[in-house]
């Protein structure tokens, strides 16, 4: 047996015995959970080290990249945790990492999802010259937008005019619940689908 | 029919065992995929404008596509990389892979080996695949400082020197267009915010379909095109021509989405009878 048959053998054994959860809990499922848990605890711990310690640190270390102790003083840091006693060194690892990360974050973040999105939502009404369903999906998206900000305007009563216009506001959160949980009803057909493929083509051969 | 059996059936149905609708979804998958029905698939317009973007380069345009997911994705994200990548193969573009998930560099690897194998394309001329490397964000804005630096060897450890298509390539100003395929983070919104937002690059790429509500407020202004699941993948082999692995799962797909809404719609029914029942005192909900 060539090992790729093998390993197409094993790919549909384990998944069949993933799926035979969908009947009741088993010592088959049991036992692919379990071993789905220890290879891949097993594997990222070396991609870990392989990718990311290794070229990252281990390798300008080697290098005379004295700068590099820096990093290695803070993984050490992390460590830390372990040990109660000195566990508040952690927290300078932490700080670092809140840090760098909100700096490098901050603007780009406010730029790409809050301005350029207000941008995007501030579409012309004026219908001249175009098309009737691009005059309504601008209307909508104003509609949209405006009563799901006042939906969450807290500091006014939802009460007359301000409640009408959350209760639209509503409906429009409710569209947009639904098409995501459409989306993800999607994503797991597809990947059922991906498994069932697998299953007929590459180990029955049925398509 | 006496009220009591009539309150028997809504009942029995109202707790059915969900092992049976189980059953019922995967012969809904199953059987399509065995006998497929060819039901009509149709563009959508943000699918159509990815096709367009990759069309309209001119031949020798240099393209960068990121792998950003893993095998858990890869039956929505592997087909629509390989349409996009045949497509690129046959415009005469030239792609740059990379991958900011760790597994994503051994997918891209067998995606360009499968797309190449029908154009006549070069490693190394006609496409390189850098790898992968870790840091997301920090990654997408060191590619607009240099290439080079941020991958000094390919996925192989070839000096990138050593690449003919790389020695002319060193920041996003020697690339004509960005993409991602992304499973979610680090992926498509982190290409948005740096490669977009701050360096001015066109982006556009794929998502799985759980992403896609997240990722089409991007769309036209900040995202050029975005195919979204599986079927943005059918759709994009539509417009290319090559029918694959997505087209073949359209099918199941659309018949299990009928059946879920069909679920949906009995379900409801049985619930208002039943809340119904329930107020006139005949039952409990």
């Amino acid at each position: 047996m060539s090992l790729e048959l093998f390993g197409t053998w094993l790919a549909a054994l384990l998944t069949l015995c993933i799926f035979s959860f969908l009947y009741k809990d088993n010592p088959f499922y049991k036992f692919a959970e379990h071993l789905f848990v220890g290879v891949s605890a097993g594997y990222w711990l070396c991609y870990n080290y392989w990718n990311m310690v290794k070229p990252n640190l281990i390798d300008n270390l080697e290098a005379h990249n004295w700068e590099y102790l820096l990093p290695l003083i803070l993984s050490a840091f992390m460590l830390m945790r372990l040990i109660p006693k000195v566990g508040w060194l952690s927290r300078w690892a932490i700080a670092f990492m809140i840090g760098s990360g909100a700096g490098l974050m901050i603007i780009t973040y406010l730029q790409s999802n809050f301005l350029e999105q207000i941008k995007s939502t501030l579409v012309s009404l004026d219908p001249t010259g175009l098309p009737w369903y691009v005059v309504l999906n601008s209307f909508l998206i104003f509609v949209g937008v405006v009563s799901g900000l006042v939906y969450f305007f807290f500091s006014k009563a939802h009460t007359g005019v301000t409640g009408g216009v959350a209760r639209v506001g509503v409906v429009f959160l409710m569209v947009c619940f639904g098409a995501s949980f459409g989306y993800t009803v999607m994503a797991r057909i597809s990947l059922l689908i991906g498994r069932m493929y697998f299953l007929l083509h590459d180990w029955l051969g049925l398509v | 029919m006496a009220p009591e059996a009539k309150s028997g059936i809504v009942d029995r149905l109202r707790n059915i065992d969900r092992r049976i609708i189980f059953i019922f979804v995967a012969a809904s998958v199953v059987i399509p995929l065995m006998f497929p029905l060819g039901l009509p698939l149709k563009s959508s317009p943000p699918s159509r404008a990815l096709f367009q973007e990759i069309e309209s380069l001119q031949r020798g345009s240099v393209v960068l596509m990121a792998f950003d997911y893993d095998p858990a994705t890869e039956v929505e994200l592997g087909p629509m990389s390989l349409a996009i990548l045949k497509h690129c193969f046959r415009k005469g573009h030239k792609v740059v892979g990379l991958a900011l998930w760790p597994q994503g560099a051994g997918l891209a690897r067998a995606t360009f080996s499968e797309a190449g194998s029908d154009y006549n394309v070069k490693y190394g001329v006609d496409y390189v695949n850098l790898g992968f490397k870790a840091g997301g964000l920090v990654v997408i804005d060191s590619l607009g400082k240099s290439f080079h630096e941020s991958f000094p060897k390919d996925v192989d450890g070839t000096p990138l020197e050593d690449l003919p298509l790389m020695k002319n390539i060193n920041t996003y100003a020697d690339i004509d267009f960005v993409m991602s395929m992304s499973a979610g983070d680090p992926g498509l919104p982190f290409w948005i915010m740096m490669a977009q937002g701050r360096y001015g690059k066109k982006v556009g790429g794929g998502c799985t379909a759980v992403s896609a509500p997240m990722l089409y407020p991007y769309y036209p202004n900040q995202l050029v095109g975005l195919l979204g699941g599986m079927k943005g993948a059918a759709e994009y082999e539509l417009l290319v021509g090559e029918k694959g692995a997505a087209t073949k799962g359209m099918d199941a797909q659309s018949i299990a989405h009928a059946l879920i809404v069909l679920f949906v719609i009995i379900g409801n029914i049985f619930y208002f009878v039943g809340k119904r029942r329930a107020k006139r005192g005949g039952g409990v909900i």
